[in-house]
């Protein structure tokens, strides 16, 4: 509980946005709501054609991570059961 | 027979009625004709008649001509086809054979003539060689007869044919057909022919019985054939191989019928429809998303997941996994252009000998907005005792501000009216018409040229100039461009004389548009977001800050209005922009530049603020756009009234620090924001906080770096240098003294780390802080005076221009060469790390002077201290070679004693002092 939220808050801190996302649906965001909900509807499907993919290739594998490095931001999210975590992170320089 | 002869002849005219018989006639005669043709040549013994061919009386002749005329029938004379007969006399004929015996003609028929019975004989004439011989004799009477008689019959029936013709016309007689006997034709041969006979006789049998044997029953009984042998022979049929017909052709007819078939079906029609659909993304409500939150897949999905996510964030903060070193690598490489591409080309030169003859240039500015206009303000090149003396005197030429185009090198465009002599002026950088500029006076003087804006701009396409022209100009406009006056702009506003400043103004700069400045110096945001404030600053050790804008008048009466009116009225081409201000004008903020210690006040040359409008990007069109729209009311800075401080919102981020070179070479940095005095109340400005003397004499540039906005540049005297905003121990980078006096810098626009440096000698140095700080990378000679003004400006991405004016008046205006215009992709960030470091060796240089100076303190006072205290008195030898020995005793003792301790050597063994 405490430690989770404890490490949800060292997330949260740095100068990067996130959400935490179920079935498609936002639970809990750090940055407005249009955009959240925009964020979850499309990384869900990526996410769920991504898993397709790679366990269509082999079976036994599964999707543990996804990186999208674009031009302005890098957006990662991390899939698991029915929950994606999404951070969305300026890249360095 | 001989009849037949003629009737052959003469069947073919004569109509068939009588020709019957003699066809039939014919027939035997043909017949026997043919076989006559096979007969050579009789002998002459041998009978000679015609009897093997039926015709025993004729007898072929041949008459020579000789014999022709002895008996008269000479051919084609006596004798013809028609008259063939001629009848000769036996008496002559013998009477011939007589006298040429062999050689008459008659000879072979001699016996024929003498046994001849009648007296004449008939000689015919065969034209047709009938019997192989032009003439024939007819041997016997009854043959003559015969032939004489048929022509002439034949003749006779012909008439009566004839005759008979005509008749029957009107009259036909029936004459029923005679019977006459059937004469055969031939035709019975082919009736034998195909008449069917028996080839083989027929075989008769005769077969008998008893009588009493027929009638008899009969009892039939059945048999198989195949029982007894050979009752019956079968032919079974076979292939037989000898025999094979291939069947190459076959006759197959065919009829083609064109097949008609209807057919129908029907479709669907798609078409295209407009629809919409309306969605909204699902969400949770607030208790749903409190309840996941809280659950428990939540917590072991944090907790799976958060430790992937770490380190992605991780990789993400040491290093930047996507970075391409191809491409960085390339940049670089083509950034070693060689030291041969830096220089200034030349481009154009401007100079005008009416105007400016006996000129120096004092200050240039670009046009922010329009390509390749250029204002130049041209002054008196005299020293001050001239002007002092000279000031009595009425100047015959007035002064100008220049305006060029690049199209027309020989003509300027503009001119605009100045009081005085103008050093310094710029244009306003959110309405390029407004322009405000600093009279030698100490007076701030305005000009609008909205009027001429479009003049301007189509100057570009003026039709004398280099560029092609697509724009049709009035013919009025043409005249002036031809002509030898460029339209002259009055002024719109000076400022008022006692207020303005005391000498000359030699900086005058506008504020940026986003922020104005009130009478304490605060900064407030500027809601009408155009420049409306200016900053001017000279050598009276002040820097006065201005506002456009009217303030509240108080009312006057109407008698002054009316005065005002008509000085309106008669000057007509005045505009109205600044009436408000004009000869009114007071400054808003006035700043004493005094030193610290002494009564002495800093004389400010050039002044520096934090903020500044840039004009170094390319003119963005569509700001200026807004901005003209803005600006389309009709003096609009009469109408925007300064509002007070209370409506407005303070800016706590505008820095109200300034630099300022003054007349002594000295930098000073300052802050203008008013202090109240707690004495007598008022406004007085605060102390410099820093100076620093630098130069070695008047500072003629301090200008802030385009891309680093706490560097600045200060040129002055013999050297420049470099100064960060915030070190205030000096500058961080001081050039060497250069042989010849500096007269202006200028960084450059779009490299961060080169500046150009004006010389006293008219050469341009080109400084580039990445490739050397000693010296300048490159120098290049301009002219032959001194260069009093550089002014870089970008005019397009490819077009970058360097305006240098120089003492005697001319324009040059340089095109920088790509490698010296672009910069290299890290040379920001390698400029402002060099400037960190120049910053840091700055900071070490001055703690090892601290250091320095501690110990030089301390070796002071050490030396002191050794001065002072006494010297202790020496020692016997005796007495130290006593000390020695009882050392070495010690020694020895210690020695032993570690040895034991370390169980190395007994006590025995050992060499001990006890035992010496």
């Amino acid at each position: 509980g405490a430690g989770k939220s404890r490490a949800l808050m060292q997330i949260f801190s740095e100068e990067i946005m996130e959400g935490l996302i179920t079935f498609g649906i936002p639970i809990r965001t750090t940055f407005d709501n249009s955009t959240t909900v925009q964020y979850a509807g499309l990384l869900q499907q990526l996410t769920m054609k991504a898993r397709s993919t790679v366990r269509d290739i082999d079976p036994r594998n599964d999707l543990t991570f996804l990186r999208i490095r674009s031009k302005k931001h890098e957006i990662m999210v991390a899939p698991e059961n029915e929950y994606l975590l999404i951070v969305i992170q300026k890249p360095c320089e | 027979m001989s009849k037949n002869l003629i009737s052959s002849k003469s069947s073919l005219k004569s109509p068939k009625g009588s020709a019957k018989k003699q066809k039939g006639e014919n027939k035997a005669k043909e017949s026997s004709k043919g076989k006559r043709k096979q007969i050579d040549k009789k002998d002459e013994e041998v009978n000679l008649s015609m009897a093997s061919i039926g015709h025993p009386e004729i007898f072929p002749l041949v008459f020579t001509t000789q014999t022709q005329e002895i008996f008269n029938c000479r051919v084609d004379e006596d004798v013809t086809e028609e008259n063939r007969f001629k009848l000769i006399k036996k008496e002559d004929i013998i009477e011939d054979l007589k006298t040429r015996a062999a050689v008459s003609d008659f000879h072979p028929v001699k016996k024929v003539v003498l046994e001849y019975p009648g007296e004449e004989l008939l000689v015919v004439f065969d034209a047709e060689l009938q019997y192989g011989q032009n003439f024939y004799l007819v041997a016997t009477e009854e043959a003559k007869e015969n032939l004489l008689k048929l022509p002439e019959t034949a003749e006779e029936e012909e008439k009566e044919d004839d005759e008979n013709k005509e008749g029957t016309l009107e009259e036909y007689v029936y004459k029923p057909p005679v019977c006459k006997p059937w004469v055969s034709l031939g035709s019975e041969k082919e009736v034998e022919e195909e008449s069917v006979k028996d080839s083989v006789s027929k075989i008769k049998y005769l077969i008998s019985r008893v009588r009493r044997k027929f009638g008899a029953p009969i009892t039939f009984t059945d048999k198989n054939a195949s029982s007894v042998k050979d009752s019956y022979i079968e032919c079974t049929s076979y292939q037989d191989k000898t025999f094979s017909i291939k069947l190459l052709e076959k006759d197959v007819g065919a009829q083609i019928v064109p097949k008609v078939r209807e057919n129908s079906t029907q479709t669907k029609w798609t078409y295209p429809k407009n629809a919409a659909t309306q969605y909204f993304p699902r969400e949770f409500s607030d208790e749903e998303k409190e309840e996941s939150l809280s659950s428990e897949k939540l917590k072991e999905f944090i907790t799976s997941v958060f430790l992937r996510m770490e380190i992605a964030l991780q990789q993400n903060e040491i290093m930047n996994v996507f970075f391409d070193d191809w491409k960085a690598l390339a940049e670089d490489e083509s950034s070693y252009g060689g030291k041969s591409d830096v220089y200034l080309k030349e481009y154009q030169s401007f100079t005008d000998l009416h105007y400016l003859k006996d000129r120096t240039i004092s200050c240039v500015c670009w046009h922010p907005n329009i390509y390749g206009i250029i204002a130049e303000s041209a002054t008196e090149r005299l020293s001050y005792e001239e002007r002092v003396n000279l000031s009595g005197k009425l100047l015959l030429q007035k002064s100008v501000i220049l305006f060029w185009s690049f199209s027309d090198p020989l003509h300027p465009l503009l001119m605009l009216e100045c009081p005085e002599d103008i050093y310094c002026f710029q244009f306003s950088p959110s309405d390029p018409n407004i322009i405000a500029g600093g009279c030698i006076n100490g007076q701030v003087v305005l000009w609008d040229i909205s009027q001429y804006e479009e003049k301007l701009q189509n100057a570009k396409a003026s039709a004398g100039g280099i560029k092609k022209t697509a724009v049709n100009l009035p013919s009025f406009i043409q005249a002036q461009q031809s002509g030898t006056e460029p339209p002259l702009a009055r002024y719109c506003a000076v400022s008022s004389i006692e207020y303005s400043h005391k000498a000359i103004i030699t900086d005058i700069q506008w504020l940026p548009d986003y922020f104005e400045v009130n009478r304490m110096g605060t900064t407030f945001e500027n809601r009408a977001e155009i420049c409306v404030q200016l900053v001017t600053c000279s050598p009276d050790c002040s820097i006065l800050f201005w506002d456009i804008r009217g303030t509240k008048l108080p009312v006057q009466p109407l008698s002054d209005k009316v005065k005002e009116d008509k000085i309106i009225d008669v000057l007509p081409d005045f505009p109205a922009t600044f009436k408000h201000l004009d000869l009114t004008w007071k400054p808003l903020i006035k700043i004493n530049l005094c030193k610290s210690d002494t009564s002495v006040d800093y004389s400010p040359v050039r002044i520096s603020l934090r903020e500044q409008h840039y004009h170094y990007k390319t003119p963005d069109k569509v700001q200026s756009l807004n901005k003209r729209e803005v600006l389309a009311k009709e003096s609009p800075y009469m109408e925007i009234s300064v509002p007070s401080g209370k409506i407005l919102r303070a800016l706590e981020n505008i820095s109200t620090n300034f630099f300022v070179g003054t007349e002594d070479g000295e930098i000073v940095y300052s802050d203008w924001k008013m202090e109240r005095d707690s004495d007598s109340g008022r406004l007085i400005s605060q102390k410099p906080s820093q100076t620093h003397a630098i130069h070695d004499g008047i500072v003629h540039t301090v200008q802030r770096s385009p891309f680093f906005k706490d560097i600045i540049l200060s040129v002055g005297g013999w050297n420049f240098a470099i100064w960060k905003e915030g070190v205030t121990s000096g500058p961080i980078l001081q050039s060497s003294c250069s042989a010849v006096r500096y007269t202006v810098g200028h960084w450059s626009l779009t490299r961060p780390g080169v500046f150009f440096i004006g010389r006293e000698d008219g050469n341009i140095d080109i400084w580039d802080l990445l490739e050397k700080t000693h010296e300048p990378s490159q120098f290049q000679s301009i002219s032959i005076s001194m260069i009093t003004c550089i002014r870089p400006w970008i005019a397009s991405a490819k077009h970058h221009f360097l305006a240098v004016s120089d003492d005697s008046g001319v324009l040059h205006v340089l095109e920088i060469s790509w490698t010296l215009s672009h910069p290299s992709s890290n040379e920001h960030a390698s400029v402002l790390h060099y400037f960190e470091r120049e910053v840091k060796y700055l900071e070490y240089y001055e703690q090892r002077q601290e250091f320095r100076a501690k110990e030089r303190i301390e070796m002071e006072l050490e030396a002191q201290r050794k001065k002072t205290t006494a010297t202790a008195p020496q020692k016997s030898r005796e007495q130290m070679e006593e000390q020695e020995n009882m050392d070495y005793m010690e020694f020895l003792d210690i020695e032993k004693k570690i040895l034991t301790d370390l169980g190395l050597v007994k006590g025995s063994e050992v060499f001990s002092s006890s035992d010496a």
